[in-house]
């Protein structure tokens, strides 16, 4: 008996480490899968280019290399930049060829934070990394972005250093600038999308309830948040839903406050998020909306036909690709599918969503890095086809214009109506001066703290406490308001 | 073994030391892994909760040499107690159900005289919930008691409830599933080790009772239990190491948030919150914190088991 038990014991210690091995293994096995892929590439490129010419053809690498998080950036890349060609056609994360250089995208999952661990770990390695190994541009997000464009850390290169000029950023929209801005007002990142959003209602409820579906009576009604509130009171009365879960209006609020969310060290919560959860309660406790997270089946419940939601908040990829199958596809029972939806601004303008270029300092392909963000983010005819071939909202006012004007830019999820008139204006009126590198964690942890209160579980302060004691675990240095 | 070779005789002594040398080679691959993966670790960790050590977006802060504070900290803000509370009483609504059936069915399948059917079926799938990974198995239930959800659909459907109840949303709820979880991975295990306890009782015990005229409840309760009693000690100390730890599920089904005000957050799941700011002070407190009620409650194991063996 005990002879056994030891033996079953010996065999169990055996194994959890014969376990633990195999899994440190195969972790780093997948970490590391894309780079050594990456990898091979490079060393029988840098052999080539150390044998032969390697003074006369440019004193720019051979090699590029992006990280990514997903095949977004790739696939614009195989299909918009003049002269990439692909390995992989059918897979763009296999990276591919510019003239002679090799380009090499890095794929990391955005899930839990790995890809901003993976970007820590290079750009940390990229004084010591070989030529060929250092990060040449990498893609970051709103929320994370000041972590990388701040000046102090200096890993983004401004981008007056690479001999991008005011000027040929000058159709931009400025909210797209002001993320990707450090403190000294240097511009250290530009993207292609303008993800501005508005107010996307479900049209059989608003002619049922406001007698109208036409955008600009629509938007009559959900002019400013007294308004949108009123409005939630008529749907309350039709038996509706004003919308579908109280994270859905938190961007709007939240991307229109008037300071910072950190001052001076310390955690402030501004009067217009206050504002959204002094609303939010109300609507919470009235049953117009709920406490559901984003993206679970709750949230898109509405999506289906007929819907009890009155209105979802969203850009333009959200109507085109989350809402269900546009009308030219297979019928799927969805208020997409039958036109059944419309855009109008909203209480206030706000953007959601976008992924920007960065150029990593100590880059070495430097006027390769600078083409392809000229290219991408600049060029009318570039943006032009990224708009109608991917349906991107893109970041130049000039196409938008463009687009707004002609029948190119009707959107059949809409019921053909033409949305980049108003997303263009929304994008306007986007102010991203406020941004800071704590806003990830404070955007996320007041949403999720402030659920407390909307449940009942907690007093206001109380929630605030737990929102204060959530951003102090992720950022030690801070300290709450008084 | 010490009492094996104790009472060897002297002659060969000798060479069962020769052969003794195999034992330590063989023991090289663990010692190697132990003192690489966990000593030197370990080691580490209780040097670094004396530092002020954290990532401030792409800066290093520290490490700064800050003594005591992080353990002050840590006890202060009075969050290491409250979150000791809820792994506690979340490890207690489980283990309490998880044993009680665990011993009757443990009870029930050693019970010659019942003659159970498909008992080998039964242990099987009683021990099934363990193979599934934890977090597979708290996004299922995730999934079944979501707003929209099935058990929601369910009971509306019965006319228990007009509206969908929102397990999550409520305090009782969420930590009633978690333990509830917890008890459908682990009574099976339980019960294994029961059993094998059970029938380690010397059967003639049962009989003479039985003949004496003792009702079988009487049997459970005057031989079985008394005699169980190292292995439920074993089960009772192994289960709160395990429970101590207990991660894996909480954090799923409430996506790390340990809401409703984090009153189902676990000691581990505030550990995984310094993993953000990369914070190796205060985690490392922590961790040496975990460590020391950890290892007196080894201990106790160590000195039940180590007297067990002397009687025997």
């Amino acid at each position: 008996m005990r002879n056994r038990g030891k033996k079953i014991l010996a065999l169990g210690v055996a194994a959890a480490m014969a376990f633990s091995m195999a899994a440190c293994g195969s972790t780093s096995d997948t970490s590391q899968s894309s780079d050594t892929s990456a990898s091979t590439d490079t060393s029988s490129t840098s052999t080539d280019t150390s044998a032969s010419t390697d003074t006369s053809s440019a004193d720019e690498g051979k090699v590029l290399n992006i990280c990514v998080w997903n095949n977004e950036f790739p696939n614009r890349m195989k299909d918009h930049y003049p002269g990439f060609e692909a390995a992989d056609p059918e897979d763009s994360t296999k990276g591919g060829k510019i003239g002679d250089v090799t380009v090499n995208f890095i794929v990391t999952d955005n899930q839990g934070g790995q890809y901003q661990t993976k970007l820590d770990e290079k750009l940390g390695a990229q004084d010591s990394a070989a030529a060929d190994d250092k990060v040449d541009m990498f893609l970051v997000e709103a929320d994370y972005a000041r972590k990388y464009v701040d000046a102090d850390a200096n890993v983004a290169m401004p981008l007056e250093d690479l001999g991008i000029t005011a000027d040929d950023l000058s159709k931009q929209y400025k909210y797209t600038q002001d993320i990707v801005s450090d403190a000294n007002g240097k511009i250290r990142g530009t993207s292609w999308q303008a993800c501005s959003a508005g107010l996307i209602y479900n049209r059989a409820i608003a002619k049922q309830v406001l007698g109208s579906d036409d955008p600009t009576a629509v938007q009559e009604a959900v002019k400013d948040w007294a308004t949108f509130n009123e409005t939630a009171e008529k749907m309350k009365a039709a038996n509706y839903k004003m919308t579908s879960t109280v994270g859905d209006t938190f961007r709007v609020y939240s991307n229109n406050i008037s300071g910072p969310w950190v001052q001076d060290g310390k955690i402030v919560v501004d009067p217009n998020c206050k504002q959204w959860v002094d609303d939010s309660k109300k609507l919470v406790d009235e049953g117009l909306t709920t406490t559901n997270d984003l993206w679970t089946d709750e949230w898109k419940a509405g999506f289906q036909a007929p819907g009890d939601v009155f209105c979802y908040f969203g850009p333009a990829w959200l109507i085109n690709f989350s809402m269900g199958n546009d009308p030219s596809k297979e019928d799927d029972g969805s208020i997409a599918h039958a036109g059944g939806w419309g855009l109008c601004n909203g209480p206030q303008g706000y953007y959601w969503g976008g992924s920007w270029i960065c150029a990593a300092v100590g880059t070495d392909n430097a006027s390769l890095v600078k083409d392809i963000m000229l290219k991408m983010t600049t060029d009318n005819d570039v943006m032009k086809s990224i708009a109608t071939a991917d349906s991107d909202c893109v970041n130049n006012k000039e196409v938008l214009a463009e687009l707004a004007s002609s029948d190119e830019g009707n959107n059949a999820v809409l019921g053909g109506q033409n949305p980049y008139q108003q997303l263009a204006d929304g994008a306007e009126k986007v102010d991203m001066s406020n941004t800071t590198q704590y806003d990830q964690a404070c955007v996320e942890d007041f949403q999720s703290s402030m659920m407390n209160y909307f449940n009942g579980n907690a007093t206001y302060d109380e929630a605030l406490q737990q929102f204060y004691k959530s951003v102090m675990e992720k950022h030690p240095e801070l300290t709450p308001a008084e | 073994m010490a009492d094996r070779t104790a009472a060897a005789p002297k002659a060969r002594t000798k060479s069962i030391k020769r052969y003794n040398k195999y034992g330590y080679i063989f023991l090289i691959p663990f010692a190697a892994a132990f003192i690489i993966f966990q000593l030197i670790p370990l080691v580490q960790t209780v040097y670094n909760s004396f530092f002020e050590n954290y990532k401030s977006g792409l800066k290093m802060i520290g490490p700064n040499f800050i003594g005591l504070d992080n353990y002050k900290t840590l006890f202060a803000s009075g969050d290491f107690l409250i979150y000791f509370k809820n792994t506690m009483i979340m490890w207690v609504m489980g283990f309490i159900p998880q044993m009680a059936v665990a011993l009757l069915l443990a009870a029930w399948f050693t019970d010659v005289s019942l003659r159970l059917k498909g008992q080998r079926f039964f242990k099987t799938v009683i021990y099934m919930p363990n193979l599934i990974m934890a977090s597979a198995f708290a996004l299922l239930f995730f999934t079944l008691f979501s707003d929209n959800g099935p058990v929601n659909s369910f009971m509306i459907q019965l006319g228990l409830i007009s509206k969908p109840y929102q397990f999550l949303a409520h305090i009782g709820s969420t930590r009633w599933l978690i333990a509830f979880m917890n008890f459908l991975m682990w009574f099976g295990n339980t019960t294994i080790l029961l059993m094998a306890g059970m029938m380690g009782i010397d059967t003639s015990l049962f009989e003479a009772a039985e003949v004496d005229g003792a009702t079988s409840t009487q049997i459970f309760w005057r031989i079985t239990m008394p005699l169980l009693r190292p292995i439920t000690v074993y089960v009772l100390i192994t289960s709160l190491i395990g429970g101590l730890q207990m991660f894996d599920v909480p954090q799923i089904l409430t996506d790390g948030s340990g809401d409703p005000m984090r009153s189902s957050m676990t000691l581990i799941m505030y550990l995984n919150k310094h993993l953000y700011s990369k914070n190796y002070g205060m985690a490392g407190a922590l961790s040496v914190i975990l460590l020391i009620i950890t290892g007196i409650l080894s201990l106790i194991v160590f000195k039940f088991t180590a007297s067990k063996q002397v009687e025997s």
